[in-house]
This record gives structure tokens, C-alpha cells and sequence, in this order.
């Protein structure tokens, strides 16, 4: 972006653009300073002298690491201040990254340092194992989300109905596992109700060239009136038979549910943990490794070109749109087979927005949209844990975490971030 | 096809843009059927060329007019996705009815009485939307005998009226922000901050009659224009997408209302549940019909969406800035590299759509609900959504918009006490509307309208992230 135009109309006189002084790295290192520095002030003055213990078992008991709470704010500040000025010295490229994830962990270790101090005896511990499963958790219905805009997206349909879908499916699998008094039947149903909205989706996306962006806005009211009518007309007024559904079993794998740390998070499961782990292998396989793959993703940057060589660009958008419904739409059962055990209107409050938001931030691939779901549920993680301990900070600020975590993760730093080519543009044919 | 072909021959105005062999064919059946009058020869040139019978043309004006009635024009496809919705609705409506459905389990003995009870019910539940929306035939005919007072009379018509003031708002907010090419779902967002801003402004400070509301309202419209200033300079600095950003705002701002309302101070005396103060009176928008009736509600907010519908037309219309921002909706390159400063254009556009769903949150505040609760502003922010679209992201479309969507919202509460039809059916009947008038080509496909320009949602960009 720097050095681009050097324009040579003589061969003697070449016109390079001026390098800026204020480079996004900078802007970020300063403000990594900034904040640091602020961190260690605020943070340590606040905090108290209790031994901040952290943990990596599921409970507050066993062996932990400790820190006196004033001394871990200041020196957590000092770190992140650290990172930032390293930002804004003239670093390899490469650093960037790491240099960002120092500042990061350490401007919220100096936070967790004070409002773990601060808490009364016995509860300052944090006790990993347990934030990491809860992690896990939340991200859940973000990992299979992202995953459906993943598909949609790389075949170059966009996909903001991932909210409807969320809807359709966390009513469906709540109503059928009741009246069937299965939950995989009710799984089976959310996926169906994710592939319902998908289909209207596809239809008016790709044969009726509707504006997807506005096509998603509605179909996302769409679905929280319908979900919202049936529950009122048919759930409110009988519970026990239409909405009593009951919670997937758990799947705890011996020996490997003992491992510190992944083991809570990842092998004391269910089928959405696993299920939501398989489709990102698949998904990353199929997209990278597969005939699928190469297709869908020529569809998504180059239809023309696609279609060239004979692929149905049509078909193809048409059958990831529907695939990516039915992951949604198993992905809204979490909210009423996993996290509760029953519909309400509006239950699913914007996790349909924030795998959007994780789609972008892990730049359009699987891996990355795990990775930033992760990133998602630790925030969610982190606000019930604060909560948990009696934090000083209002329970209604507290939730707001997620929301302003989003907005900083795609304002600062994920930059311009480049969508596959065709991304909402519709195929017309000739 | 239009009567621009009027003077050439018809087989050359059947279909200009067909393969020249196609045509050809017709011009030479047209010629060896030279002897057939103009009537036979065109609809032969509309077999071959499988378009509109050009000889067809109607001279007269009601002929014309009746043609262009059913081709897909904007009037039509709106009326017909109304209709389409209503369909569905009914659908729904007999669905969900118990009693109905189990008429349905024994309709191959008795299909009659399936039949009438669901027509019953869903004559039922849409006759109470009319009566809830516009006017109830019976309280009119009471009137005029003297036995009902007007008051009765009047009061759907006041109910729609003070729907639609809010909406209309949010409806703009969307639709100015949507002609700069940016997608403003924070509307709801925006219009909780402009009903924060007018509720400290209305309870906190004492001010005399007329300064108060104006200040209420300006407080709203910076308030909420603030709030839709942020994801706007996100979006220019930094490229952080729009839709994501205001999204977020909107649960930030839900939260941030629910803990201000339990604050000391601005949680109502003496109550233990979230709700706030009442404004003073003298912030209050002055009722419209209270000489006729104190159930009337319909307030001076109404004008207000009027005059300011009115505002955004010209400023759209007529403006440098409206000239900027479409330009910059319609290309952002192209409006770069003509010398304007796209990054403040869309700035300063969410500030406008921002305080224009300020002014929207402070009219239900003020005008209706007086004070703050949790879901003091309802839906109006998502249903402005739908306005806009629906008004085609024009002014007076978004007005007449957020009439029907009033219309609907008033007629459904009257739906839900008379027929006990939830009032989600409303949402369900608005979201058709709008996915039918974004896909007319669907609407015409159904109704086998002849082609015309549709007036579709020309978002004037091939939009991707």
C-alpha cells in the first residue's frame, strides 16, 4: 500500500508516493501503549494486595499459580506498554501478530488481576478449566454458523439470515424433540428448519437476483415473527407438550476428560462439540483438499470463469447455500437442546450477527472462523465469570463484552480484509 | 415494450432485442400473411417472438390505463405482495388454530367444515385488522344515530396515525443511510439513544412549555446521530463493515438502557421494577384529538414526520449533500475520483440516519410511552427497517410505508384481542411484504404480469462486503 506508485515519465524523475509515518502497525502499537500504560495505573491502583490464584483444574481447589493483585495489574500493564512500544519500533513483519496477541492477553490479565483481587476470599481464583469449557460451549452455535456463512460465502452468496436460521432451528429442534420425545429427532429437525430458510435464501438470492444483504435483514424478521407467532399461538399456551425438550446427553471420553485444560473443554462433550469440531475439519478438507472445493471457490471469486469450464455456478451456489443451512440450523439446536431446555422468542440475541462478524474476522476460512468463535466465546466466558466472582462492573455491562468485542475485532484488528471476489454478486448467465 | 413502437411496423417492434434470425422468421411470415388484418398478423409476430401483441396497443385512456395496471409498475407489485403476504398469513392463521386443524383430520368425510371454520376464522381475524386499523363500520353506523360517541369512531385511525410517526422516522433513517450505499440495521440502536436523550432531558431539567420539547427533541436527534456517527467513522476509517458494527451497537445500547433505568435518581420513586421517570408535561407532544376523545393518542409527532419526510426529500433531492451521498451510494469510486470525500460522506450520512431514529425514539417517548422502560422503543427500530425497504428508500415511499406497517401494527392488536391471533402475525405479514417487493420478478412470475419498469429496490451497487 506504501510504495506503489513510482511513475517514470522521463526515466529520470520517479514520483514515489510518500511513506506514511502513521502505519496501521503504529496506530495499533501506540495504542497498545497508550492502554497499557493506562492499565497499569488504573488497574494497579485499583487492585487490592490478595494473591490472585489461577488454576488449571475445573474447580477453585488444587494447585495454582499466584501473584499479589497490585503487583500482576502493574506488571500485566507494563507488559502490554511493552508490546506497543516494540509496535512502534520498525519490527519484522511478522512479528505483528504475535506482538498484538502479547498485548492483548496482557491488557486483560492486568483487568482479570484487579477484579480477581478484588473479589472476596475464596473466590479469587480462576480456575482455567472451567473458563475454557464454558468457552468451548458458547462458541459453539458461533463455530457452526460461521461454518454455514463459510459455505455461502465462498460460493459467493452472502449470508446474513445465519440469525433466522439460529431461530428456525432452536424452535424446530424444541418442538420435535418434545413431540417426539427425542432429541435427535429434534437435531434432526433443526436442520431441517436452518435448510427452510436457507432454501427462501437461495431462491430469491440466486434465481431472483434480490439483494442478499437486504434479503438476509428480512429474512431474519422473517423468522423471528414466525418462530415468534407459532410460539405464541402453539408453545405459550401448552408447555409441557410442545416445548419441554430435553438435554443431549454427554458424551465424556475416559482418561482423555483428565488432560489439564482441553480436557474439560474438549472431551467432557456432546454431539454439538463434536459435530461442530468434524465440520470444520470437513469443511477446511473439502474447501482445500476436494474437486468441491476448487469449484466452490472459483464460483466465489470467478463465476464467469467457473462457468467456462463447465461448472454449474448455479447448482453449485444453490447446494452450499442449502449445506450451510442445514450446520445453522443444527447449530440453533444448542440454544434449546444444550444451553436451555426450551424456546423462547427471540432466544438466540444476535449469536447469529457474531458468527457473522466471526466469518470476517477469520478472514472467510474454517480454521479461522474456529478460531475467532474461540475468540467470541472467551468474551461471553469471561462476562460470566466476572459475574460469577462479583465483579464491581454492572451485570448489563458485563454483557455488553461480547457485543464491543465484536466491533473492536472487526474495526481494530482486522483491518481491510479482502471477501471472495464475488461475494453477493449475483450470476446471470451470457 | 411500450407505445414508442407505436409507428413502426409491427414485426419489427415485437422484440428488438430477439436473435436476428428469429426475427427474420417473423418479418417473413409477417409478409406472406400480408393479406390478414393487423390483429391476426400481431398476434402471430407474439407467437413466434413470445411478447406483447404490439397492434394490441390500446388508444384510449382507459384502455391504456387498464394495461398498465396489471404490468409489473410499482403500484401493482406492491399491492399484489400485499395480497401474496395476506395469503400466507391465512395460511398461518389456520395452522395454528387448533380447533381449526382438527376439522381438518376427518376433511375427506366432511371437507365443509374445514373449509368454513377456516374461512370463518381468518375472515374473522383479518375483518378485526381492518376494524383495529381503520375503522369499525358498526361504530360508524352507532355515530350517526347518536348511539356511539365519535371518539370510538376514531380511534384505529389514531392508533395508525401514532404508529406510524415512530416508524416513518426509523423508515428514513434506514432509507437515507441505504441511498449512500450503506446498510443502517443500528436503527433500533439509535432510536433507543434519542428516547435515553429526550427522557433525561424530559424528567431532568425543568423548562418552560415549548423550549422543552424542542430541546427534548434536538437532544434526541444528536443523541441518536452521535450513536450513528460511530459506525460510520468505523466504516470510513477503518473498513470495519456496517452491518456488524451497528448490530453490536444495538445490543450495547438495549444494555446500556437497561442498567440506566435502574439508576437512582432516574428509576421512578417508590417502583422496584425497571422503569423511569415520567417526563414533565411540558415535554410532553401535544395530542392532536384530545378535544374529541382522551383514548385518542394520535400526536403532534405525525406533523413532525410529515415536515421532516418532507426535509430529507429535498435534502436528497436538492441538496449538495444529497447529491453527494447518492453519488457516493450509487459509485464510491467513481465519487472519489470526482473529488469528493467519500470516507466523511459516509460519516456524515450515519450521523443523519442516526438522529433521524433519535427523533424517531424521542416521538414514542414523548408522544407515547413518557417513560423509560426496557423495551421502550419495541420494535420500531426493526420495523424501520422494513419501511424503508418497502418505501423503496424514497421519502414520501417510506411515508405511506410506515403508514401501512402503522396500519398493520395498530389493526394488530385488535387481531390479537378479537381473534386471539398473536400480534407476531404482523411481523410475519410485514417481512412477506417486503421479500415480495424485493422480488418482483417473483410477483410477476405468479400474477403473469406483462413486463414493465418494476420498481424494485435499486440498491444501485452490486454489493459484496
Amino acid at each position: 500500500m506504501t510504495q506503489v506508485s513510482t511513475v517514470t515519465f522521463d526515466g529520470s524523475t520517479a514520483i514515489a508516493e510518500p511513506v506514511r509515518f502513521w502505519t496501521r502497525q503504529r496506530k495499533v502499537g501506540a495504542g497498545f501503549l497508550i492502554a497499557g500504560v493506562i492499565a497499569a495505573v488504573l488497574f494497579g491502583a485499583l487492585a487490592t494486595d490478595m494473591q490472585v490464584r489461577i488454576t488449571l483444574a475445573e474447580t477453585t481447589a488444587g494447585s495454582a499459580v499466584g501473584i499479589p493483585g497490585t503487583v500482576g495489574a502493574i506488571l500485566f500493564g507494563l507488559i502490554a506498554a511493552g508490546a506497543g512500544s516494540a509496535l512502534l519500533a520498525p519490527i519484522r513483519r511478522s512479528w505483528f501478530a504475535w506482538l498484538v496477541g502479547v498485548g492483548i492477553v496482557a491488557i486483560v490479565l492486568s483487568f482479570l488481576c484487579w477484579q480477581i483481587s478484588q473479589s472476596s476470599t475464596g473466590l479469587n481464583v480462576m480456575p482455567l478449566g472451567n473458563v475454557a469449557n464454558s468457552t468451548v460451549r458458547l462458541a459453539l452455535p458461533l463455530i457452526l454458523g460461521s461454518l454455514a456463512g463459510v459455505l455461502c460465502e465462498r460460493s459467493g452468496v452472502i449470508n446474513v439470515a445465519i440469525e433466522g436460521q439460529f431461530l428456525m432451528g432452536a424452535f424446530a429442534a424444541a418442538l420435535v424433540a418434545t413431540l417426539a420425545a427425542s432429541v435427535w429427532a429434534g437435531i434432526v429437525a433443526a436442520a431441517v428448519g436452518g435448510l427452510f430458510i436457507a432454501a427462501i435464501l437461495a431462491v430469491f438470492a440466486i434465481k431472483y437476483l434480490v439483494d442478499q444483504v437486504v434479503l438476509g435483514i428480512v429474512l431474519n424478521v422473517f423468522a423471528l415473527g414466525l418462530t415468534g407467532f407459532l410460539y405464541e399461538q402453539i408453545m405459550a399456551r401448552n408447555q409441557s407438550t410442545y416445548n419441554q425438550p430435553s438435554r443431549v446427553p454427554s458424551w465424556n471420553i475416559p482418561l482423555l476428560e483428565d488432560i489439564p485444560l482441553l480436557g474439560p473443554a474438549l472431551f467432557k462433550a456432546n454431539v454439538f462439540v463434536f459435530g461442530a469440531l468434524a465440520a470444520v475439519v470437513l469443511v477446511h478438507v473439502g474447501l482445500t483438499r476436494t474437486r468441491w472445493g476448487l469449484r466452490t471457490r472459483a464460483v466465489g471469486e470467478h463465476p464467469t470463469a467457473a462457468d467456462t469450464v463447465g461448472v454449474s455456478v448455479l447448482g453449485l451456489r444453490y447446494r452450499n447455500v442449502l449445506i450451510g443451512g442445514l450446520l445453522a440450523g443444527f447449530g440453533g439446536a444448542y440454544f434449546t437442546l444444550l444451553s436451555t431446555t426450551n424456546f423462547n422468542k427471540g432466544m438466540t440475541s444476535g449469536a447469529g450477527f457474531i458468527a457473522l462478524a466471526a466469518l470476517i474476522f477469520g478472514r472467510w476460512s474454517p480454521i479461522g472462523a474456529l478460531l475467532a468463535a474461540l475468540f467470541f466465546g472467551f468474551t461471553s466466558a469471561l462476562a460470566f465469570y466476572l459475574g460469577a466472582i462479583g465483579s464491581p462492573i454492572p451485570s448489563q455491562f458485563l454483557n455488553m463484552l461480547p457485543y464491543l468485542a465484536t466491533i473492536i475485532a472487526v474495526a481494530g484488528l482486522v483491518g481491510r480484509v479482502r471477501a471472495p471476489a464475488a461475494d453477493g454478486k449475483p450470476y446471470v448467465k451470457g | 415494450m411500450s407505445e414508442g413502437h407505436d409507428a413502426q411496423p409491427e414485426y419489427l417492434a415485437s422484440s428488438p432485442d430477439k436473435e436476428p434470425a428469429e426475427r427474420t422468421e417473423v418479418a417473413e411470415e409477417a409478409a406472406t400473411q400480408a393479406r390478414l388484418d393487423a390483429r391476426n398478423r400481431a398476434q402471430a409476430t407474439d407467437q413466434a417472438a413470445g411478447t406483447e401483441p404490439a397492434a394490441a396497443q390500446p388508444s384510449t385512456f382507459a384502455a391504456r390505463f387498464l394495461r398498465a395496471l396489471w404490468s409489473a409498475n410499482t403500484v401493482t407489485v406492491t399491492v399484489l405482495a400485499i395480497a401474496l403476504a395476506m395469503v400466507l398469513g391465512a395460511i398461518l392463521i389456520i395452522v395454528s388454530d387448533a380447533n381449526v386443524r382438527r376439522t381438518y383430520s376427518y376433511f375427506f368425510t366432511r371437507p365443509s367444515d374445514a373449509l368454513t371454520a377456516s374461512w370463518n376464522k381468518v375472515a374473522d381475524a383479518y375483518a378485526n385488522l381492518f376494524k383495529g386499523a381503520i375503522v369499525d363500520p358498526e361504530a360508524l353506523a352507532g355515530a350517526f344515530n347518536g348511539t356511539v360517541r365519535w371518539e370510538r369512531v376514531f380511534y384505529p385511525i389514531s392508533e395508525t396515525l401514532s404508529y406510524t410517526a415512530p416508524l416513518a422516522f426509523t423508515g428514513l433513517a434506514f432509507a437515507v443511510a441505504f441511498r449512500g450505499g450503506l446498510f443502517n440495521i443500528g436503527v433500533q440502536g439509535q432510536a433507543i439513544m434519542g428516547a435515553i436523550a429526550a427522557g433525561l432531558v424530559g424528567f431532568l431539567l425543568p423548562l418552560p412549555v415549548g423550549v422543552h420539547l424542542l430541546v427534548a427533541l434536538l437532544a434526541a436527534a444528536l443523541a441518536g446521530g452521535l450513536y450513528g456517527y460511530v459506525p460510520g467513522i468505523l466504516k470510513a476509517r477503518t473498513g470495519a463493515h456496517e452491518v456488524i458494527t451497528t448490530i453490536m451497537l444495538n445490543y450495547v445500547a438495549l444494555f446500556f438502557l437497561s442498567w440506566l433505568i435502574v439508576q437512582e435518581g432516574i428509576q421512578a420513586a417508590g417502583r422496584t421494577d425497571a422503569i423511569s421517570e415520567a417526563v414533565h408535561p411540558s415535554a410532553e407532544l401535544p395530542r392532536l384529538l384530545a378535544p374529541v376523545g382522551q383514548s385518542l393518542r394520535v400526536h403532534l409527532g405525525i406533523v413532525l414526520a410529515v415536515l421532516v419526510v418532507w426535509g430529507v426529500a429535498w435534502l436528497l433531492g436538492r441538496s449538495t449533500f444529497g447529491f453527494e451521498l447518492r453519488a457516493v451510494g450509487l459509485n464510491p469510486e467513481a465519487s472519489r475520483t470526482a473529488g469528493m470525500n467519500v470516507a466523511r460522506t459516509y460519516a456524515m450520512v450515519m450521523a443523519v440516519a442516526g438522529a433521524l431514529a433519535g427523533l424517531g425514539g424521542a416521538t414514542i417517548l414523548l408522544g407515547t410511552a413518557f417513560a423509560l422502560t426496557g423495551a421502550v422503543v419495541g420494535s420500531a427500530g426493526f420495523d424501520g427497517l422494513l419501511v424503508g425497504l418497502l418505501g423503496r428508500a424514497k421519502p414520501w415511499g417510506v411515508l405511506l410505508a410506515a403508514l401501512l406497517f402503522g396500519a398493520l401494527r395498530a389493526g394488530g392488536n385488535q387481531l390479537q384481542v378479537g381473534s386471539g391471533i398473536s400480534l407476531e402475525l404482523v411481523s410475519v405479514l410485514q417481512a412477506l411484504i417486503v421479500v415480495f417487493v424485493a422480488a418482483p420478478a417473483l410477483v410477476a412470475a405468479i400474477f403473469r404480469l406483462r413486463p414493465a419498469q418494476a420498481g424494485g429496490l435499486e440498491t444501485g451497487m452490486a454489493k459484496g462486503w
